[in-house]
Parts: C-alpha cells; structure tokens; sequence
C-alpha cells in the first residue's frame, strides 16, 4: 500500500508523468490515450480523497517537496478549503474524461494523444494552483493551466482559434497582473510562501506597496475567474471549444479561480486587512451584483444553448464573488458551498449540452426540438441541472443560494438579495424556454448531411449517459447531505474570525 | 395533551406513490398492470393514511425526521389533525380520480399515457408531503415538487394552447414561489433561527409593524396556488389539461395544497394569538372577500363550463383563506371543514364536465341544453356537486359554510356574512341554470335525442362516488369533523 503520507504528491504527480507516459505510448497506439487518462485521473482522484479524508480526521497536511524546509522550498498545504476544491477537481476530470471518448472520436479524430496530455495537463495545473502554498508556484501552474486550456480550444472548430487567441491575450495579461502582485509582495517581503507571508504582511499594512500588490493579485485573479466585466474572453471560447474542452474547463477554470482569490484574501492576506483596512466591499459587492445581473440578461439575448451557459458562467461568478465580500460566516459558507455545487451544476449541464451536440450536431436552440421524446434520460439530467441553477431544492443549487441570500441579510445588502432572487428567476425563463422548446415542438425532418441523417437522434451512448446521470444524482445527493458538507468541512474553511 | 411518537408511517405515505413511478414505467406496455399499480399505490397510501387517524384522534403527533440539511432545517413530517385531514382527502379522491383517469384518457385515446400516469403519482406524493411537513422548508419542498410535476400534466396536449398555458401557469406558480416565498422563509428563518411549525407560531415577538405586514402578503399572495386574486391567472388557463387533471389537481391537490400552505403558515409560523394581537388579518380578510365574491360574478359569464368551474374554485378557495383569516374557532373550523367538503363536491363537477365531454364532446354550456335527458345520472351528480358547493343542505358544502357563517358572527364582521351569503346566491346563480336548461329546456331547443347514453363506466362510478359522499358528509361528517376540532383545539390551544 501507498504511505498515505504521501497522497499529497500523488494528486499531482500521478497525473503530471501520466501525460507524458501517455503522449509517448499514443505515438504507437492511439486507443490507449483514454484508458491511461481515465486511469490516472481515478488515482488522482483517489488520492485527493484520501487527503481530505485526512484533513477531516487529523487536520492540515504540510508536505514538503523534495524535503526542503519553507520558506525555501516548495511547500504543499492542504486543509479543508483546498481539500475539498482538490476532490471536486478530481471527480469533475474524472466524469468529463469518462464522457469525452465519443466526443473526441468525432471531433478531433488522430488528435487523441493530444488531447489527452493536455487534458491531464491542464488538470495538473488545476490541482496544483490549488494544493500549493507558495504564491509564485501557483503562477507557474496557473500559466500551465492557462496555456493547456488555449491549445485545447484551439484544437476546435472554425471560430475556436479566435476565441482561443483572444483568451490567450487576455489571460496573459491576467497573469500578468498577478505576477507583478506577487513581485511587489517578494520586493516587500523576500517571501514567497504563503504562510511565510502571512506572517510578515501584517506589519507592512500601512503601505502603499503591499495595497498595490494585492490590488494587482485580485485584478489578475477576477480576469482568470471573467469576472464581469473582464469576462468578455470567456463566452466564445467556451463555445466554441471542442465539446470534450468545454466540459472540463467550463465547471472548474473559473472555480479554481474563486478558490484563489478566497487563498490570497485569508491566508496570505487577512480577513481584517481586506474587509476592514481596505473597505472597499460595498464596492465589490456591485460589481457582484453587475455580474449577476449582466450575465443572466446577456445568456436571455442568446438564441445558442452552449453560449447561453457559458454567460451563465459569467453570473454565477458573481454568486461567489459577493458571497466571499459579504464578509460573514453565511456568505463565505454559501461561497464556497457554491464552488463545489456549480462545478457539478456546469458539469451536469455542460454534459447534457455535450450530448445533445453529439447527437443533434449543433448548439441552436432549434436542435431542441423534439428532445425531450427521443433522449428523455438526457433530458432529464439537463432538467435536473437547470432546477439547480434555479435553486429549486433538494437541489444542490438551493442551498448555496439559501446561506448567500442568508447571509446578504445578515449584512444588510437587500440589493445582493434581489440580485440573487432575480437571478433565480432569470434562469427559470431561461430553462423552461429551453425546455419549452424540446418538449412541445416536433423534431425537425430527417435531413441527409454530411455525418450522415443527423434527425435519427436517439438516446446517447452510454459512455456519455452515465457520467451525465452521475453528474445528475451528485446534485441531488449534494443537496440532502449539504448540511453535513458544511459541518464537517466547510466551517472549518471559513476564516477564523469572521 | 398532544404526546409526540416518532413513527415511519409518514414517510412511507409520501413515498409510496413516488415509488410507483418505477413499476409504472416499467410495464408501459401493457396499461391494465400500469393502472394496476397505481391503485395498489392508492390503496396503500390510504391505509397508511387511514391507520394514523385513530392515533391523531387519540392525541398523538406522528413525528418522522429524515435528514437534517442545514442548521436548525430538516426534511421532517409531522402529523397532526390538520394535515391529516387534508391527506385524507386527497387519497381518498387519488382512488376515484385513477378511476376516472382510466375512463376518460381510454375512451379518448390520449397519447402518452404512462407519463401522465407516473407524473400523477408524483403529484399526489407532493401533496401528502406538504400536508405531513413539519417545517416550512419541508413544505416548500414539497410545494416546488408539486409545480414541477404538475407541468407536463397541465401541458399534455403538447399544442400550442398548452404550451402558453403551461408558461402562464409556471410563471405564476414558480415565479412567486421563488420570488416572494423563498425571501420571506429565508427573512423568517433569519428573525427566529427556525422554521419549524408550532401550534402557537414562532414570530411572536421577532417582528411588528410594516415588515410584519409585508411577511403575511409575501406568504399570501406567494402561495399563488391559493389563486387570491391577483394571483389567480394561472388556475382558468390551466383549465387546458385533462380533465382528471383539473379535477383532481385544480379541484383538489394543487389549489388545496396553495390554501393549505396558507393555513399553516397562519397558524404554524405567525400564530393566531400574535395575529390577533398585532391586528394583522383585517387585510386578508379584505382580500379574500374581494376574490369571493369577483371570482363568482366573474364564473357568471363565462360559457365554458370546465372555465365556469375554475373561477368558482377561485372564489371558493378563498372561503378557506377568510376562514383561516377571521382566526375565531368556528371560522378557522369551517376553512377546514371546507378543505374537505369543496373537495368532493368540486370533483364531482370536473367529473361530470369531462363525462359530458367524453360522451359528446361538448364543452361550453350553451351547447348542453337538454343534455340531462341523454345523460340523467351524470347530471344529477352535478346536482349534487353544485349544492355542496352552493352550500346546501343535505350535503357537505352545508356544514362547513354553516360554520363559516358562524365565525363570521364570533369575528364580529358581519359585513362577512353578507359577503358568504352573497357568493351562495352568486353560486346558485351560475350553478343551477346548468342544471336546469339540462332537464327543462323546451325540447326544440335541445340538441341531444332522448336516448340514455352515459359515459363510460369508469367515468360514471367515480363521480356517482363522490357526488355520493358529499350527501354522505352531511350526516355523518365526524372522521373530518372531529379532526378539524382538534386542529382548532391545537391552534387555539
């Protein structure tokens, strides 16, 4: 058996050498890719289990790369908040990877070895930014991270290299930020490890120095996560992404995004100095508000289901974003409840959105039709999915939504309230149009293409149905059991002090 | 007095019919075992239901926790008088409705008959769950759940008309459950850290003034299924499903599920002594008299009878509400009481609408003149559907508007009575030239020969069971009378 001492290293490691074992063996055999993938993923996933298993029995892990002591070496950290990003890293991979296999046959065919260790790779970065705590290690990965997700968009169709270039100048310059944030930090510290930081920042509060760092840091993260308005990057290239890309990236990049700005606000930086020396939360709280707003009408004006959920994306960001500065226990709870519901939630309606292109071999609304009659399984996963983007319980998306509104009234921001309840109500309109449409019109004639006759559309094949309806059932079942979630993991991730 | 037992029965009351689904989808292919497990579903639940009335009557409360998901808020049922009597109903008249349900959607031939079936089982698992909830949540759950699963059922036709009638009906429904319901639960729960229901309300003292008058029309007019007016849109237009669906759904389920929820959050959440205190009801009181009596003057001109019958459960339905509103014993006594007797009288009169629309295909009142000649058994059902509802003795409807009217008059709002015995001509008004232009129109003008040719059997046993038990109601009313006593003793305590 493996040390479980060593589990932290696995989650990263496993995946990290699997991309280049797979890259070398898909040169002689191409139908191994997945296998080896999905392989790798699973003992990542494993591992990322067994760490916050061990975080909930015996506390933070400190793992130190190479054996080298912080603040020189690299240090790995894992608590409760990173843990459980970790886990719901792993699975979300793990479930997209399961689903891809069709998808890649038909639309990146002889591409397989490639996509495959990007894929990996850029699930590498994911983890890594996340289980790191050493700032500028984190860059490092979120470039990894970054420029796998260009190559795996670029890979696409037609208007995908756009939309891929456009990202990749926009991300650059989100990156860019954050380096010379955490270049400020080094000048100002000598520091680069996170807990190292936090403990001599505190001192260097008064200067102007530092208020630009972090300025700089949150700038750099908000354009990774598209935070309205620097989400403009993100609709065309989720959509126009090849369908496997798409429904990797579009549950966990702007995720992961979140977790960071939650791991450089308290842990490199604190509570106090955010909310209390800057006082620029009201601030932040409208743009909140301007992203849930703006993205819910933005998806209302789209006639393109894929494109609709990508600038639902761009709201739910918002979701997080204003939890987090709502600055109380409910609303960081509610945050970050809703990082690990709308991975899932994207996930399950980014699968169904997967299957019907697959079948159906196209994204307008009118590939609907009839949908309901010929893949009802299909169907009723994305309506599983989309009553959790309403909030309708047991649903997980009820309950992050529940602690947000909760804890907007604690606070006393009534306008956070209505910007989440019309929000809520934006997304039924959008769902049930959506619904409307695959349950009363008839699908269309058969029509001869060149894929052959596209209206023979029947159920999806199983490897696709099954990590759809997984996804499905993971949103009910994270609903009943979100009171356990928050018990025992996430009170602990919320920062003392709050 | 009340003890408390922890007991699964409720439980398995919700879940028997959501556990149907399966064996229903599963013999899709062959309809006689399919309509077999729905009434294996239906009689089991009214067993499970049936077998908690004499621990209710004895004093218990069956109490089941299931999972607790969040602080303070679980998934929880709690069985007292008051939502028993209302799962009562409801699963005797699931029994009558499968019935129905058979011979109507055979004898026309309706496409997709296994969804409607399945949908209708989780329908009526909804509905027990909001009458056994013991939180708000729970009821909210519930409530959410019994939206979602009546859409495909109002919208079976899958044309056009459904299609806009099924936008209407969830924009109403989902749009105020999620817009005024959601943030004043949430506002609740924030004020008391809980939502649990308790004989004597758990705001007192939390609340006052214009926020509190903002809760109890949040609450009001958010329980849209209720159909207060201006909320009551959605209930005419729903009139496009199947019939069985109206009858059961928008006669019994869904709209008594809108009133019922009203009346536990009167009662369970607000108190009946704070709202007393506070004065707070004068306003529903207002606006429930407002939607009794302009629901009947509007029944009054409409010829669709199916549409005729939608806006008198509309004025109907708020019979309950202002029963509930007046919080004197007797009128809360006759709100409850009202549950169960416009329940059987109002399906009585879907059913008659849908046999007459089986057997001819008519559906607008002008065109069934004479048609009690072709159709003698089914019309005088609707006879007796009408005086319940009208509120004549010797049926049901009698005894529960005799208590309304008396708590009117222990209210001290006579200005009430005037508008109880109002509707009750208004109802003649519209009833009863239905009923008469049937049996006495001057044979030239009816436009159905003499012979007798009834609707199916299956269509014409169910409502010849329930016009039935509404004359049976009157003189013996005791299993509903005696659990609507004790939900009073309980709020009144």
């Amino acid at each position: 058996m493996i040390n479980p001492e060593q589990y932290p290293i696995l989650i990263v490691i496993v995946p990290f050498l699997s991309a280049f074992f797979l890259s070398i063996t898909g040169c002689f055999k191409r139908s191994l890719c997945r296998p080896i993938a999905l392989l790798a993923l699973f003992g990542a996933a494993a591992a990322a289990v067994g760490s916050l298993h061990r975080v909930i029995t015996t506390g933070i892990i400190h793992y130190r790369l190479g054996g080298w002591p912080p603040p020189f070496g690299i240090e790995y950290v894992i608590d409760h908040l990173n843990g459980l990003v970790l886990v719901v890293i792993t699975l979300v991979a793990l479930l997209a990877a399961i689903f891809s296999g069709k998808s890649v046959e038909r639309e990146l065919p002889g591409k397989e070895p490639l996509f495959y260790a990007l894929f990996l790779l850029l699930v590498v970065g994911l983890l890594g930014m996340t289980i790191t705590g050493d700032a500028f290690n984190l860059y490092v990965l979120l470039e990894i991270s970054s420029l796998t997700a260009y190559a795996l968009i670029a890979i696409g169709q037609d208007r995908a290299i756009h939309a891929s270039f456009n990202y990749l100048i926009i991300g650059t310059i989100g990156a860019s930020f954050y380096l010379l944030g955490v270049g400020h930090l080094y000048i100002m510290t000598g520091s680069l490890n996170m807990a190292d930081l936090a403990s001599i920042l505190p001192q260097l509060y008064g200067s102007k120095a530092i208020l630009t760092a972090f300025l700089l840091i949150l700038i750099g993260v908000w354009t990774k996560m598209a935070f309205f308005p620097l989400h403009t990057w993100l609709p065309n290239s989720y959509t126009y992404a090849p369908t496997a890309t798409s429904c990797l990236v579009a549950p966990l990049m702007t995720k992961v995004a979140v977790y960071i700005m939650i791991r450089m606000m308290f842990s490199v930086f604190t509570p106090a100095y955010v909310f209390h020396h800057l006082a620029m939360a009201p601030v932040v709280i409208w743009m909140a508000i301007a992203a849930i707003v703006g993205g819910s009408l933005l998806a209302l004006s789209q006639r393109d289901f894929k494109k609709m959920l990508t600038y639902l994306i761009v709201a739910e960001v918002g979701y997080m974003v204003g939890g987090i500065w709502l600055a109380n226990r409910l609303g960081i709870t509610g945050a970050i409840l809703h990082i690990v519901n709308d991975a899932f939630m994207t996930l399950c309606l980014f699968l169904a959105a997967g299957t019907i292109i697959h079948r159906t071999g196209g994204h307008h609304f009118d590939n609907l039709k009839g949908l309901f009659h010929q893949m009802p399984l299909t169907m009723t996963a994305f309506t599983i999915g989309a009553l959790s983007m309403i909030g309708v319980p047991p649903t997980a998306g009820f309950f992050s939504k529940w602690y947000l509104i909760l804890g907007s009234i604690q606070a006393g921001r009534y306008e956070f309230v209505a910007a989440l309840l019309f929000s809520s109500l934006v997304n039924a309109v959008l769902f049930f149009r959506l619904l409307e449409i695959s349950y009363f019109e008839k699908p269309p004639h058969q029509e001869n293409t060149a894929h052959g006759p596209v209206s023979m559309v029947a159920e999806a094949p199983l490897t696709m149905l099954v990590p759809l309806l997984v996804s499905a059932i993971t949103l009910i079942v994270l609903g009943i059991y979100s009171g356990e979630l928050v018990t025992k993991i996430i009170q602990f991730a919320v920062p003392a002090g709050i | 007095m009340t003890d408390t037992v922890t007991s699964i029965i409720p439980l398995l009351a919700v879940l028997v019919s959501l556990a149907a689904v399966v064996p229903i989808l599963l013999s899709r292919k062959r309809p006689n075992l399919r309509e077999g497990w729905t009434f294996a579903a239906g009689l089991t639940k009214l067993g499970l239901v049936y077998a908690m009335v004499g621990p209710v009557l004895s004093g218990k409360v069956l109490t089941y926790r299931l999972v607790e998901v969040m602080p303070g808020i679980s998934v929880a049922f709690r069985v007292d008088a008051m939502g028993l009597l209302f799962a009562l109903v409801a699963s005797i008249l699931w029994l009558a409705t499968t019935a129905y349900a058979i011979g109507y959607m055979r004898g026309l031939n309706e496409h997709s008959q296994t969804r409607f079936f399945s949908f209708f089982a989780v329908a009526l698992s909804a509905t027990i769950g909001v009458a056994f909830a013991a939180n708000l949540f729970t009821l909210y759950l519930f409530y959410e759940m019994l939206s979602l699963a009546t859409y495909p059922l109002v919208t079976h036709h899958q044309d056009q008309e459904a299609r806009m009638s099924g936008r209407k009906y969830l924009t109403y429904i989902l749009g105020t459950s999620i817009g005024l319901v959601l943030p004043a639960m949430i506002i609740t729960y924030h004020l008391t850290g809980t939502l649990e229901f308790s004989p004597g309300g758990i705001l007192a003292g939390h609340v006052s003034g214009p926020l509190l008058t903002m809760l109890i029309l949040m609450f009001v007019l958010g329980f849209a299924k209720a159909a207060i007016m201006p909320m009551h849109g959605w209930l005419p237009a729903a009139m496009v499903a199947p019939t069985p669906v109206s009858a059961l759904l928008h006669a019994v389920a869904v709209v008594k599920v809108g009133a019922f929820s009203i009346f536990r959050v009167m009662t369970g959440i607000f108190g009946t002594g704070f709202l007393l205190s506070q004065h707070q009801n004068q306003l529903i009181i207002i606006l429930a008299a407002v939607t009794v009596i302009t629901a009947s003057l509007i029944a009054l001109t409409q010829d669709g009878l199916k549409r005729r019958l939608a806006f008198s459960t509309i004025g109907q339905l708020s019979y309950i509400i202002l029963g509930a509103a007046l919080l004197s014993p007797k009128g809360m006594l006759g709100g409850l009481l009202h549950i169960a007797m416009h329940a059987f009288g109002k399906i009585t009169l879907f059913f008659c609408a849908g046999a007459i629309f089986v057997a001819t295909g008519k559906k607008n009142i002008s065109e069934m003149a004479g048609i009690g000649r072709r159709m003698p058994i089914t019309m005088i059902a609707f006879l007796i559907g009408a005086m319940s509802v009208i509120g004549l003795p010797p049926t049901g409807g009698f005894i529960s508007k005799w208590y309304l009217v008396l708590g009117t008059l222990e209210a001290d709002q006579p200005l009430m009575l005037a508008v109880l015995l109002g509707s009750s001509l208004l109802n003649a008004a519209y009833f009863m030239p239905v009923f008469y232009r049937a049996f006495f129109c001057p044979p030239e003008e009816s436009g159905f020969a003499d012979r007798f040719n009834e609707a199916p059997v299956w269509c014409v046993a169910p409502l010849v069971f329930s016009s039935l038990m509404s004359l049976g109601l009157f003189f013996y009313p005791q299993p509903f009378f005696n659990l609507a006593r004790l939900a009073v003793q309980a709020f009144t305590g």
